[in-house]
């Protein structure tokens, strides 16, 4: 379990779990799940276009993910953004569709471009998923303070000049960093449930903002490390066990806000309200 | 003629069939859309494609019929959907978001076993992207009875809908049960989101869902025109589609053709993106960022209901 092919998963995997929980827990903070769903999701479509002109998948996944990211901010300015992200990501399948139909591509493969094939990273695979997390972590960090301030306190926000739809295109430009970072590797589905589940989980228990996001990191890192050995163990899709393990951390957690709230009424345990870490 | 329709369209019968099964799924679709966009419900409509996804990969599994796992799956969906919550704005699209991901897990569970099992080939591709060339024209009486149903459910309660998505004073005043609506209502959308899923594959099912109602509540002022507006863009997309991939086998003479689904998609996006144009341009009615006038209306129509 630890030699050979699986050393790389390991390393992957936990690469992906930092980026994945960081991102995430701006992800439920800002109930951007819809986006976060939708960019890796609409993201495949470029790697199966770029297997089609045969050039670097990861250069296809990077521009789609990045094209989707400015195409919802942009014309989230003029219609409804719930629409206008569910229209961008059936328009980019769409596309996924048709190049996977021009190419005489086998299944398998858009299988694990879809669900993840982390069992089968190769060694060469592992230096860009590490310079594009260290961008993501580096572009999180720069906008920390702007991106909690906007999304606790909007107001307050926009009163100290802060420009909320910049700042959100902004933050779907990491989405998509990390997107083209972890879809070749865990699939344009795990990556979702990897930013959700933990991070809900982890601001169910606290609420406060620093330890909710080192919380939620936590978390993904059991939830991937588990998921790696159990998928090791049954051959069975590793994307499966990480979403059924983030599901089970969000029931733990919300089963603890329920609990704690009923011993101590005052608190809402499920919302970061503070800015203190 | 033969420019624009390749030899054979009319007298092909999947492709009657097709045509038929296009129609009625893009009507249900779009009535259903447009209470799903006027209550800013597209991640919970998108959601269930997804889960549907699930039940139909559950299907090829246990050899049942597709279209029973996409409804099956669809309606379990909207129901765990419902129980986690959706009465608060921020937590329902976390409810919305951890029910699609957990499906979407146990999909590529099932999906896996399909195609190990090696009983199914190309299961993946079928399931997720459709044909609506393939369909069983035997299957197109139950395709017609569900969408009664779903029909059916969205006109008993429309009204209701409406004003629940207005504000939950107005409901509770009017002792409306409003978890009762919002259950009734994710049923219609489970068993329109699984019509359309034979249609066009159940990922790409969203667009119909959302393209032609989107489209239409921008273009139009009142909820029966939107309807109406939504059900017509709905079939002359689909049909459209249906017509550049018949014919697509002619023009790309290297492969099979493109997928009926990539046109049908591509049409309806183009029709939104077109709808804010000319909303811009001619500058009939609001900004579009304010309330939709449906909605408006609505508001104006419980009033006088209520006074």
């Amino acid at each position: 379990m630890f030699s050979g092919f699986m050393v790389n998963a390991w390393e992957v995997g936990t690469m992906v779990a930092v980026v994945g929980g960081v991102v995430g827990f701006f992800v439920v903070l800002r109930g951007s799940a819809f986006p976060a769903h939708a960019i890796p999701n609409g993201a495949f479509a470029g790697a199966a276009g770029a297997n089609l002109i045969a050039v670097n998948p990861l250069i296809g996944l990077g521009v789609f993910s990045f094209g989707a990211a400015l195409g919802i901010g942009a014309l989230s300015r003029r219609g409804r953004s719930d629409a206008v992200t569910a229209l961008a990501l059936v328009m980019m399948l769409a596309l996924g569709a048709a190049f996977l139909s021009l190419s005489t591509q086998y299944e398998p493969q858009i299988f694990s471009l879809l669900f993840g094939e982390i069992l089968g990273v190769s060694s060469s695979e592992i230096v860009p998923v590490v310079v594009l997390g260290v961008v993501c972590m580096v572009a999180v960090a720069a906008l920390y303070r702007p991106l909690l301030l906007s999304s606790i306190a909007p107001d307050i926000a926009a009163a100290r000049g802060l420009r909320p739809l910049r700042l959100e295109v902004a933050f779907l430009v990491i989405i998509a960093c990390a997107t083209t970072m972890t879809v070749p590797v865990v699939g344009a589905l795990l990556i979702f449930t990897l930013m959700l589940g933990p991070s809900a989980a982890a601001q169910c228990f606290t609420n406060r903002a620093g330890r909710a996001m080192f919380g939620s990191v936590a978390i993904a890192l059991v939830t991937i490390w588990l998921a790696l050995a159990c998928a090791y163990e049954s051959n069975w899709p590793v994307g499966f066990y990480v979403s059924v393990f983030s599901a089970a951390w969000y029931g733990i957690g919300r089963g603890y806000a329920a609990w704690h709230s009923r011993r101590r009424p005052a608190r809402d345990a499920s919302r970061v309200t503070t800015l203190a870490s | 003629m033969h420019f624009l329709f390749e030899p054979g369209f009319f007298s092909s019968a999947p492709v009657r069939t097709a045509l038929v099964i296009g129609a009625v799924t893009a009507v249900v679709s779009a009535v259903v859309g447009v209470f799903v966009v006027v209550r800013s419900q597209s991640f919970a409509g998108h959601a269930l494609t997804d889960v549907a996804t699930t039940g139909g990969s559950a299907a090829y599994f246990f050899g049942l019929s597709p279209l029973l796992g996409f409804i099956g799956g669809g309606v379990l969906g909207a129901g765990a959907m419902n129980l986690i919550g959706v009465e608060r704005e921020r937590r329902r699209d976390l409810a919305t978001g951890i029910v699609l991901g957990t499906a979407l897990g146990v999909a590529a569970l099932f999906l896996y076993l399909d195609t190990t099992n090696g009983a199914t080939t190309g299961a993946t591709q079928q399931l997720l992207f459709g044909s609506i060339f393939t369909v069983d024209p035997s299957t197109v009486p139950l395709v017609l009875a569900l969408s009664v149903v779903a029909l059916g459910i969205v006109v008993a309660i429309n009204r209701p809908l409406l004003i629940s998505s207005l504000s939950a004073e107005l409901t509770r005043a009017r002792g409306i049960n409003l978890r009762l609506v919002a259950v009734l209502f994710m049923i219609a959308m489970a068993v329109s989101v699984g019509l359309s899923s034979i249609a066009v594959g159940s990922i790409l099912s969203t667009a119909l869902l959302i393209g032609p109602a989107a489209a239409a509540v921008r273009l139009t002022k009142s909820m029966r025109a939107s309807l109406a507006l939504a059900a017509a863009l709905g079939v002359a997309t689909t049909w459209l589609g249906i017509l550049f991939a018949y014919d697509s086998f002619y023009w790309i003479t290297s492969s099979q053709g493109l997928p009926v689904s990539f046109f049908i998609v591509s049409l309806i996006f183009i029709v939104y993106l077109l709808s804010g144009l000319t909303f811009a341009r001619l500058g009939f009615g609001r900004a579009s960022r304010s309330r939709p006038s449906v909605v408006r209306r609505a508001s104006r129509d419980s009033h006088e209901v209520g006074a």
